[in-house]
């Protein structure tokens, strides 16, 4: 595991080796360093040249209610990390910005894709990054007032004025969400363009996403997506709750992943925390969350084929998602959102009989994604709507952030699980499937391919189960066992605090990114040493994908558009959090 | 001449007979569907949810009959009645049997053709005094569409004409006693089957509506009775292609054993059902595939199957 806290600094590129850049010791062992603000501009630039093209997160930190400050902060940290796909190497960089009003140069210029990460920023946190082209809110509504993210904003409504919603209010509100085309760069021609409000409310965009179209015919001249409309402060109840009550809140980010989403908060908390979790509960873990994999790819093969009009196989699709729910309900107990791992392993052992449920699903499944071979992907209308429609090149992908089956349909066999081993996926064998079209149908084609994988996975771990304990015996690991609290008074203080307060987890700070259902899923933790995290950052697989969508569908005709956002996959929980 | 009284009768049985089966065809297209698709349709109304279209026809019927502020108000109201009304009308030239059916007319099939061509307008005129955006887009798919795919579905029987020697179907009909016209007018038959899929707007040619992308096009702002008249006139539209194809190509009433208006009636349901499976089976292509579909393959094997078929029957005929 790489736990190593001991020599981050030999690690750091060589650009980052100036005076005035001081290196910081983390727990999840990624090269970090304090960059003077009026040097990030150059520095990420030159980072980039050096061969880290992919901007992984962009994000910041509230620092004025720290208690541990071991590091040059200010009020406000800023938190850049890169990523470097040739060296399998990444880096984080923080920049410390003081008072309340705080800005940056934006990095748009070197990225395009930070686009929307400093709006979030700006929306979240109140920085500002001057030179972005449209610095707006984009989770939150345009009137909102306040930062959320900042710690001094309520994270309870009890906590604010009581909501009241005056007539006048109203209408500003409204005519805040009235689409102004020359925000993004449209002249207004409305006798030339036809302006087409989609969603939020629309049978095609897979929940609350609004997206303008300009039109020319039928022909996008121009797509504006809007997010936000889903955003349920995810990232803000992590600094509420304590590290264990938080769990079932991940389960909701990427309401179709159940317990993907627990996996990389619990381990980013296990490496914070430093507990080793057992065998048996690693491969409980592995086998749920490939379950889920293959779920959540059944919704989107569903959906997608309805997408372009197909009607029958979202049926078939979920009637084998249910066989997999009731897998998850014996073991579980819930269906979509188990809540089921735990700091240090998982809430309880594998109910008797779960063998036989998990053999009979893998013994059922690969006919049937025969049969959709044969009723979807190579069903020639399916392909005529599909290839070529929402085509980016490997280095736009890279570019633009795209992560998960969609990147590797552009032909970079890249999956975290073989690249970046962790919860003990190294021990499995599995292929790891990739396409090179990068169109819609080669994203179809990696997703279909990976249930097969993913089967193959489970079958694995239904084979080599190993005996042993479900959870860790380290004292923050929770709840803890119970056995030896009545054997002496230390164990049972401690159980008690841990049950009743919650584990006080030690300051640091660390990142575990896994392979999620839809891309790369990373939960960014920050402990100030507390019962509580005191920063909760979810890099969302989905929020960079969405960002891309214009690039995608420029030129392309209204039917398109949809084979995109079913391509795509995405959850709008998990874009806006 | 056939006297009055047996006039009214035909009229009232054919009438009749559509209603019920085009109603019927809700609930049969829901219960096939949900059987191709492991789930069970509509079961809790009646037996076997047979009067589930009662109960559909009751909640349109009492629903407040709206049309929005923004709408053109009168082609508003008039859409909806226009395929309705062209529909039954063809209806009045389809021979069940020597003895039923409404009038018996020498240009029968111009007639049919004509009020297809009518039946058109609906959706484009819905789509236009929507006054919405997306039943904007969905009109313009309609008239591109049906306009398009009229000119071929005319083209593809002539070939039966040329053979049959006549546009009055009672004629066509009988030109089939011996063999059905679907075997040397096969080219012919899957031409006009295409065709009359495009003309009732079914997936994959439902492309005016497109859930999916344009939310109902054409019908979006449509509720009530009003989209009744839609919904009904769709299933109106399948009973007709299904009814025409057996007429033109299948030999109409002629077949053994049976006596004719079953035949007629087993014929028709056949392709009915087809036409679900269709539904059930098929992704929905793009508008533009679609115009070059009739544009690049359709209109040639038509114009092909004229030219063949007439050159045939000029050679072999004199």
């Amino acid at each position: 595991m790489r736990g190593a806290r001991a020599e981050p600094f030999e690690a750091l590129p060589s650009a980052l080796t100036a005076p005035g850049v001081t290196p910081q010791a983390t727990a999840d062992g990624v090269p970090t360093a304090w960059v003077p603000a009026g040097r990030i501009h150059d520095t990420l630039a030159q980072l980039k040249r050096d061969g880290y093209r992919f901007l992984y997160d962009l994000t910041a930190i509230d620092e004025r209610m720290r208690t541990h400050r071991e590091h040059p902060m200010g009020d406000f940290t800023v938190v850049y990390h890169l990523f470097d796909y040739d060296r399998n190497a990444d880096v984080r960089l923080k920049v410390a910005l003081c008072g309340d009003r705080p800005s940056l140069p934006t990095l748009t210029d070197v990225w395009p894709m930070a686009n929307w990460y400093e709006r979030e920023v700006w929306d979240m946190f109140g920085v500002s990054f001057e030179g972005h082209p449209n610095l707006y809110r984009i989770l939150m509504p345009r009137g909102w007032q306040g930062h959320p993210l900042r710690k001094d904003h309520p994270a309870r409504a009890t906590e604010m004025e009581p909501f009241r919603l005056p007539d006048e209010r109203q209408a500003e509100l409204q005519e805040a969400l009235r689409f102004r085309p020359e925000e993004w760069g449209l002249q207004r021609r409305e006798d030339e363009l036809l302006f087409l409000n989609v969603g939020p409310h629309h049978p095609g965009t897979h929940g609350v996403l609004r997206i303008v179209l300009a039109l020319d015919g039928e022909v996008i001249v121009e797509a504006v997506p809007e997010i936000g409309f889903h955003h349920r402060a995810a990232e803000k109840m992590g600094e509420r709750q304590t590290w264990h009550t938080y769990i079932p809140y991940t389960d909701r980010v990427d309401y179709l992943g159940g317990v993907m989403n627990n996996l990389p908060y619990c381990l980013a908390v296990e490496k914070l925390a430093g507990i080793e979790v057992p065998e048996r509960a690693l491969v409980i873990r592995v086998m749920l969350c490939e379950l889920f994999r293959i779920a959540s790819h059944l919704v989107w093969y569903g959906t997608f084929a309805q997408d372009v009009g197909a009607l029958s196989p979202v049926f078939y699709m979920f009637t084998d998602r249910e066989r997999i729910l009731e897998i998850i309900e014996a073991v579980c107990g819930g269906r979509l959102h188990p809540s089921w791992f735990r700091i240090g392993g998982v809430a309880a052992d594998l109910p008797e009989g779960w063998d036989g449920l998990v053999r009979d699903f893998l013994d059922y499944m690969p006919k049937r994604l025969r049969d959709y071979d044969q009723m979807v992907m190579r069903n020639r209308i399916f392909q005529g709507r599909t290839r070529g429609i929402g085509q980016y090149t490997l280095d736009e992908a890279i570019e633009w952030g795209v992560t998960g089956p969609g990147l590797r349909a552009c032909g970079l066999e890249w999956d975290w699980r073989r690249r970046r081993p962790y919860a003990g996926y190294d021990r499995f064998e599995f292929d790891v499937p990739t396409a090179t079209a990068g169109d819609a149908y080669a994203r179809a084609e990696v997703r279909v391919e990976e249930i097969r994988q993913s089967l193959r996975i489970v079958r694995q771990c239904l084979e080599h189960m190993p005996a042993g304990e479900y959870k860790s015996s380290h004292p923050l690991t929770t709840p803890p066992r119970k056995e030896r609290t009545m054997q002496d008074i230390e164990t049972l203080i401690h159980h008690f605090l841990t049950v009743s307060w919650g584990p006080v987890v030690p300051a640091g700070e660390a990142l575990q990114m896994v392979e999620g259902t839809k891309g790369n899923n990373g939960y960014y933790l920050v402990s100030d040493g507390g019962t509580h995290a005191y920063r909760t950052r979810i890099r969302s697989m989905t929020f960079p994908h969405m960002q891309m969508l214009p690039q995608m569908a420029r030129g392309l005709m209204v039917p398109d558009l949809l084979a995109i956002l079913g391509s795509i996959d995405f959850v709008l929980a998990d874009v806006d959090r | 001449m056939r006297p009055l009284s047996l006039q009214l009768v035909s009229v009232v049985t054919v009438l009749v007979g559509v209603l019920t089966l085009a109603a019927g065809l809700i609930w049969l297209e829901r219960r096939l569907l949900a059987f191709w698709q492991e789930r069970l349709g509509p079961n809790r109304v009646g037996p076997a949810g047979l009067l589930q279209p009662v109960a559909d026809a009751i909640k349109l019927l009492a629903k407040e009959d709206w049309v929005p502020p923004f709408a053109d108000r009168p082609v508003f109201v008039i859409a909806p009645a226009i395929v309705f009304v062209t529909v039954l009308m063809s209806f009045a030239v389809v021979p069940i049997t020597p003895g039923i059916g409404v009038v018996d007319l020498d240009v029968g099939l111009l007639f049919f053709l004509a009020m297809t061509g009518l039946g058109a307008y609906s959706a484009v005129l819905a789509g236009w005094a929507s006054g919405s955006k997306y039943a904007l887009l969905g009109g313009l798919r309609a008239a591109a569409q049906l306009l398009s795919y009229e000119v071929f579905m005319g083209l593809s029987l002539m070939g039966v004409v040329v053979m049959a020697g006549s546009f009055n179907l009672r004629d066509i009909v009988d030109a089939q006693r011996d063999l059905w016209f679907i075997v040397p007018q096969f080219a012919g038959f899957v031409v006009f089957m295409v065709a009359g899929l495009a003309e009732t707007h079914r997936l994959p040619f439902d492309m005016p509506e497109a859930e999916a992308e344009l939310v109902a096009g054409f019908h979006a702002e449509y509720s009530g009775m009003k989209f009744g008249m839609f919904f009904v006139g769709e299933y109106a539209g399948i009973i007709l292609i299904s009814s025409l194809i057996t007429v033109l190509f299948l030999g109409g009433w002629h077949g053994p054993w049976l006596p004719g208006w079953l035949w007629f009636f087993l014929k028709t349901m056949l392709f009915i059902c087809f036409f679900i499976l269709l539904r059930a089976s098929l992704a929905r292509p793009r508008n533009d595939q679609l115009m070059a579909y009739g544009w690049k393959v359709m209109l040639p094997v038509a114009l092909l199957n004229l030219m063949v078929t007439a050159a045939v029957v000029l050679a072999v005929g004199d």
